[in-house]
């Protein structure tokens, strides 16, 4: 399996360097989600493991429900005891979410997986299609998704965002550290229907 | 799982036409304290199926929630049952026990607060 296994989750969950790290991206994609200030939102988080970007959620003062495929992730958020609801789904079978009922998602090391076709029937194509469609569909009208992601190749990048776009998102990428080979960071920025009267424009 | 998530919660099966709302058959609930925040209630039930919060409460054993809710919340004319969508919506969790669906009658595990959603391929 491509995901994390019992000792696997428990050696990530413990690396502070993997922590920080994970922080620090998790903040950024807070930040690039441009909420109203000083109101509390409801967040989803994809691939969300052992909950540390749902930490950074809770701290900035946001409610969220984390979603990942691996069960072992979970049982360490679970432990930790986050403050987040956690649901045990495969990103891309689609989201199990009814339609407007997040005011915005975040994503941190998680996507680039939607590529791996690691099962005969893992299209990476229509995984993407199935999950960006149902996470515009379950995203309030004028709100955003930051979905921090490592491309493999540059065409995985090409392929992740125009399956973005096709789902009905605008947007694009940024890139943080663009000069480092080790910091740099990409960051799929998508906007979903049009922004709120309270929306910073994009 | 708190019923704020079950309330957003739909199946996603191959071919399944009424996804929601997922009915709950609970083995394990417990209560959980949380601070209130009246506001973000009130934000939050613009997207609520109050139906279907009601099933829920209802199969979770939780009594106290009106019948219907006022065509709009506010926050000091209704406390009391601002305080009752708060206790229903962030306090309960079911901890065991099992989804069913109502149109394609798949059932969801839920172990440890985790209901399990995660298909099987023939199902995607
Ligand atoms: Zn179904």
């Amino acid at each position: 399996d491509v995901f994390y296994d019992r000792d696997e989750a428990k050696k990530y969950a413990a690396s502070s360097r993997m922590i920080q790290i994970q922080s620090a991206m998790a903040s950024r994609a807070i930040e690039l989600l441009h909420l109203p200030p000083g109101r509390p939102a409801h967040i989803l988080d994809i691939g969300c493991g052992s909950g540390l970007s749902g930490e950074a959620l809770s701290e900035a003062g946001h409610s969220w429900v984390g979603v990942d495929i691996s069960a072992d992730m979970l049982g360490v958020a679970v432990t930790r005891e986050v403050e987040g609801d956690l649901v045990l789904s495969d990103m891309g079978q689609g989201l199990n979410f009814r339609p407007g009922v997040f005011d915005g998602a975040i994503s941190i090391s998680a996507i680039q997986w939607l590529c791996n076709a690691d099962h005969a029937d893992h299209t990476p194509q229509k995984r993407l299609k199935r999950f960006f469609q149902t996470l515009y569909s379950c995203l309030a009208a004028g709100s955003r998704a930051i979905l921090q992601f490592y491309p493999e190749t540059p065409p995985q990048v090409t392929l992740i965002t125009q399956a973005a776009m096709r789902a009905g998102f605008s947007g694009g990428l940024v890139v943080d550290y663009p000069n480092s080979t080790k910091a740099k960071k990409y960051f799929l920025c998508l906007f979903a229907g049009e922004a709120g009267v309270d929306q910073p424009a994009p | 799982m708190r019923l704020f998530t079950h309330n957003h919660l739909a199946c996603v099966k191959k071919g399944c036409k009424q996804n929601f709302p997922l009915t709950i058959v609970p083995s394990k609930v417990e209560m959980e304290e949380s601070e209130m925040n009246s506001d973000f209630i009130i934000r939050m039930v613009d997207r609520l199926d109050y139906p279907a919060l009601l099933k829920a409460a209802t199969a979770c054993k939780l009594t106290g929630l009106p019948d219907k809710l006022p065509e709009r919340l506010d926050r000091k004319t209704h406390e009391a049952i601002i305080k009752q969508l708060h206790n229903a919506l962030m306090q309960v969790h079911v901890v065991e026990g099992e989804l069913a669906c109502p149109g394609c009658e798949r059932k969801y595990p839920i172990q440890n607060g985790v209901p399990n959603m995660r298909l099987s391929e023939d199902e995607v």
